[in-house]
């Protein structure tokens, strides 16, 4: 039986000049010159191949809140907005904090197949912040689980949080660190500054998330770990970092697509869709984080994907859930706010979408050079697209976005997971 | 002619008729006691001080005299945005077993005069309610029929009848504006 | 105008429209009848989810008195509590004819969310939400500033008040900024520096951490009510504290001109924010504040419902 070859015909790698990329058993088979390579063709010429994208923070929802995503659908999501490989926080219900309940996701994973899903295991039992969970266990489950975290809550106990980056050292992992100081938190519901003043909305300041990363990036040169930040949202968080990895200290960070583009002012609508943890923040925060992503010091976007059903944001501010959907708009708010502003070349583009944040999760095949011999996870993308955000439409359960009804340049058109075509013209392929 | 404005009563036709209204109310009460004169805003106001006045120099007394607004009492609030709301102002001593005369400018579907009645019922209880207008141009939709008129104005519908009085407009002047006369 | 959500949307022409209204009504207090027929066939229903007696009242008295139907959905002891959304509830209130909703709410922007998330099409009115704002309370504040200092006529130019306190929490003291600047006023805020809100130097307001050194210069002081909750959570470190360095005391009433009024907007923490004798002397008007919010609120419910129906979306 002859091989079956997909021949990518006419793509521009990096958006470099045009080639047929030829995949055949889920590698790169050959780079040839466009028009020339035979086999089964996906056209796509003017489109623009990059490594698929690795999101190395979704709330997958899966199991417990399958009515606001589950692993299936977060996976057509992830697949339709140019992934190939996702990382699912561990704040599910049962809490993913066995080797069972990691496993459990990974299968899910696996039968729908779109996506590599990779579990993230919480740093203690219940993300109670007081016992470390079986860190060990979920390390040689089937799962493999390299990524820790508490998301959704900090890993507050100073002593625990020590323990933790330690204690990950043993099996290459990562503690991923929700940046929060919850006394300085209480009951909070937006950025603190004049805005929460006159909203009389309870403040969530800056420094409540920079003084966490202050002393975890100590902490991780202490006990020379690694440490990663999620959801970095401040002009100080970045200074923090900048002055840690300049210690060469161990530590990475995220910035999801919101925080590239949205700013507090949006709450003052009082509409729920605006509300996130961590909150949006400022122009000057806005513009810290992507000149922060563009020189690397923040080294990834990841979309901290939040499904939440309609009705827990259909209410008032107080009541409603925090979090928005990421996954189906993080290209496009990428190339507005970083490819058209200049900020980031394509091949920089693919360095935090997929080649960065896959060596921080360890997601093994994933964030390749596109060259010969590598996995054939490629994200093929139309960068002078334009569309609507329609929430309706999406492959995900919830409807929660904030960009809804805004126009967005660039499109994901096809994607190939090791090797086989999961997006084809823009709609999944299966 | 066609559709101007025409003047119906100058200056010296609206202080004639003001001395006559007074006079015809004296006539008709014997006198000045227990007369309150209520004007309906905002130009039924003036024209009530001026009869008060009038009535003075007739009678020698002072005659009480004061405002009703009627917005709250209208039946029309529904049809046009809500509307500010003008002085009310009932003399001290009220208007219970007085006779209350109710002073308007232009006396035209009834409206007013019958809100005016639904506001002076909350007030308290006259021993007679009269009715005095500069003018009466007809087309009544309630029965209701002045006791004092300073003109009666034959009018057309789509006319509109302006009265102008110096303290609020600078001058004295009553006319009939548009419709094909 | 269709909802009334925030001080802040007043301008100075509205704000004056709603306190002169408020003036030409206050005189049915004087009346047997105290009783007018204009929003007959209306529907208001105080929707209140904190218990708040005194401002239900005072609207269910101002509804009444325009012979509006008036509904009270107190939302303890309702299916509120056995967990229905806002939203179910107003879409309830909704199908029951509701000409406008008059919302109390713990949670910020509730009323805001009540008036724009499509669920109802009546007026709003803002109650009191969470620690936003209470305009109707800043309206009645300014209508008896106006009354005691400008004659009760106009707007409140140069006149200088102190709001002291909470500032923090205190939905009265955010309306009441934003609206006694609009009306002209000169304000300045006085609380120690944690009960002052992150960001207040950009308020249209001065700062003060010094009352001593304010009371000298204002024409009215306005206490706020302190939570003595407030101390667990490290505002202050005591009820002592607070009250020897922010409450208003006999000695403090010395430093005020002797033509200056104190307002509260109660309940009254008497010996905490304010001593019993400040609170009962003649220049205390909390009584006549009561009284006037019968007024300012009978004005709005006028305003916002005894024109036609107005289906765009000025707010006054």
């Amino acid at each position: 039986m002859p091989q079956v070859k997909t021949v990518l015909r006419g793509v521009r790698p990096y958006g470099e000049d045009p080639v047929d990329i030829v995949v055949a058993a889920g590698v790169i088979a050959e780079i040839a010159a466009a028009g020339s390579a035979a086999g089964r063709v996906i056209e796509a010429s003017g489109l623009i191949a990059l490594p698929g994208f690795v999101d190395i923070h979704t709330h997958l929802r899966e199991p417990g809140r399958e009515d606001a995503e589950t692993v299936e659908t977060g996976s057509r999501a992830a697949a339709l907005g140019g992934f190939t490989a996702v990382f699912a926080m561990a704040n599910t219900s049962p809490v993913a904090d066995t080797a069972g309940v990691v496993e459990q996701v990974w299968h899910l994973g696996k039968a729908t197949g779109l996506v590599d899903v990779f579990p993230v295991g919480a740093v203690t039992v219940g993300l109670g912040g007081e016992q470390l969970a079986e860190l060990g266990a979920m390390a040689t489950s089937a799962a493999q689980v390299r990524m820790f975290s508490d998301d959704g809550k900090c890993v507050h106990d100073a002593a625990i949080m020590r323990r933790a980056l330690e204690y990950v050292k043993a099996f290459d992992g990562v503690i991923a660190q929700h940046a929060q100081e919850p006394r300085l938190t209480v009951d909070a519901q937006m950025n603190e500054g004049v805005l929460s003043g006159q909203l009389g909305l309870t403040g969530w300041p800056g420094v409540a998330e920079e003084s966490i990363i202050a002393r975890d990036v100590l902490l991780a040169e202490h006990v020379d770990s690694r440490l990663h930040v999620c959801h970095v949202s401040t002009a100080g968080s970045v200074e923090v970092i900048k002055w840690a990895k300049s210690r060469g200290i161990k530590v990475t960070a995220e910035v999801t697509p919101h925080h590239l583009l949205l700013t507090e002012d949006l709450v003052a609508s009082y509409d729920p869709v605006y509300k996130v943890n961590p909150p949006l923040r400022t122009s000057a925060d806005v513009t810290a984080l992507r000149a922060a992503l563009a020189a690397g010091t923040i080294d990834a976007i990841a979309t901290d994907h939040a499904p939440h059903p309609h009705e827990d944001k259909d209410c008032e501010w107080a009541a409603a859930a925090f979090g928005m959907l990421g996954l189906q708009t993080a290209f496009s708010i990428a190339v507005l706010t970083m490819i058209n502003s200049g900020l980031l070349d394509w091949r920089a583009l693919a360095d935090r979408m997929s080649v960065r944040p896959a060596r921080i999760g360890r997601a093994h095949g994933h964030g390749h050079e596109l060259k010969v011999g590598a996995p054939a996870n490629i994200c093929v993308v139309d960068p002078g697209a334009s569309w609507v955000v329609e929430p309706a439409t999406f492959a995900s359960k919830s409807r929660n976005s904030p960009y809804s009804g805004m126009t967005l340049p660039g499109k994901v058109i096809h994607v190939l997971k090791a090797g086989k075509p999961t997006v084809e013209g823009g709609d999944l392929a299966c | 002619m066609d559709s101007a404005r025409s003047v119906v009563l100058d200056a010296g036709d609206i202080g004639r008729a003001i001395r006559r209204i007074a006079h015809e109310v004296v006539e008709r009460n014997k006198g000045a006691a227990d007369l309150v004169l209520l004007g309906i805003p905002t130009r039924g106001v003036f024209l009530a001080r001026r009869i008060a006045a009038a009535i003075e120099s007739i009678e020698g007394d002072a005659v009480a005299v004061g405002a009703i607004d009627v917005t709250l009492y209208r039946d029309d609030l529904r049809l046009r945005p809500a509307r500010a709301l003008e002085p009310t102002a009932i003399p001290t001593g009220g208007i219970d077993d007085k006779v209350v005369v109710l002073i308007d400018d232009v006396l035209f579907s009834g409206r007013t005069v019958r809100s005016a009645l639904d506001a002076l019922n909350d007030i308290g209880r006259p021993r007679a309610v009269q009715l005095a207008a500069l003018v009466d141009r007809g087309h009544r939709e309630l029965p209701i029929r002045a006791d004092y008129v300073g003109k009666n104005l034959p009018t057309a519908l789509a006319e509109q009848v302006r009265v102008r009085l110096i303290e609020f407009d600078d001058f004295d002047e009553v006319t009939i504006d548009g419709g094909a006369r | 105008m269709r909802h009334l959500l925030s001080a802040g949307d007043l301008d100075v022409d509205s704000a004056c429209l709603i306190l002169d209204t408020a003036a030409q009504l206050a005189s049915v207090t004087d009346r047997t009848v105290k009783k007018f027929p204009t929003l007959r066939g209306r529907t208001v229903v105080n929707l209140f989810f904190e218990d708040s007696t005194r401002t239900r009242i005072s609207f269910e008295i101002a509804a009444k008195r325009l012979s509006a139907d008036v509904i009270n959905f107190a939302a303890k002891g309702s299916s509120v509590s056995k967990g229905e959304s806002l939203k179910d509830t107003a879409l309830t209130l909704e199908a029951v004819g509701a000409d406008a909703v008059v919302i109390r709410h713990g949670s910020s922007g509730a009323p805001h969310r009540l008036a724009t998330a499509g669920w109802i099409q009546g007026s709003v009115i803002n109650a009191g939400d969470g620690t936003h704002e209470h305009p109707t309370q800043a309206l009645l504040d300014a209508f008896t500033i106006r009354h005691h200092l400008r004659d009760g006529t106009g707007d409140l130019a140069g006149v200088r008040v102190a709001i002291v306190g909470d500032i923090l929490h205190s939905r009265v003291a955010r309306s009441n900024v934003l609206l006694l600047r609009t009306l002209g006023a000169y304000v300045t805020v006085v609380a120690p520096p944690t009960l002052l809100p992150y960001g207040v130097s950009q308020w249209p307001c001065a700062v003060s951490y010094d009352l001593d050194e304010v009371l000298p210069h204002v024409d009215a002081v306005m206490m706020l009510r302190v939570q003595s909750e407030r101390m667990h959570a490290a505002y202050f470190p005591s009820v002592n504290e607070y009250s020897r360095r922010y409450g208003l005391d006999v000695r403090r009433m010395g430093l005020l001109p002797p033509h200056a009024i104190v307002l509260h907007p109660g309940p009254m923490n008497r010996g905490m924010e304010i001593s019993a004798d400040v609170a009962d002397g003649e220049r205390a008007v909390m009584v006549e504040q009561v009284a006037n919010g019968v007024s300012i609120r009978m004005a709005v419910l006028y305003l916002l419902l005894g024109g036609m129906a107005d289906d765009g979306k000025k707010e006054i």
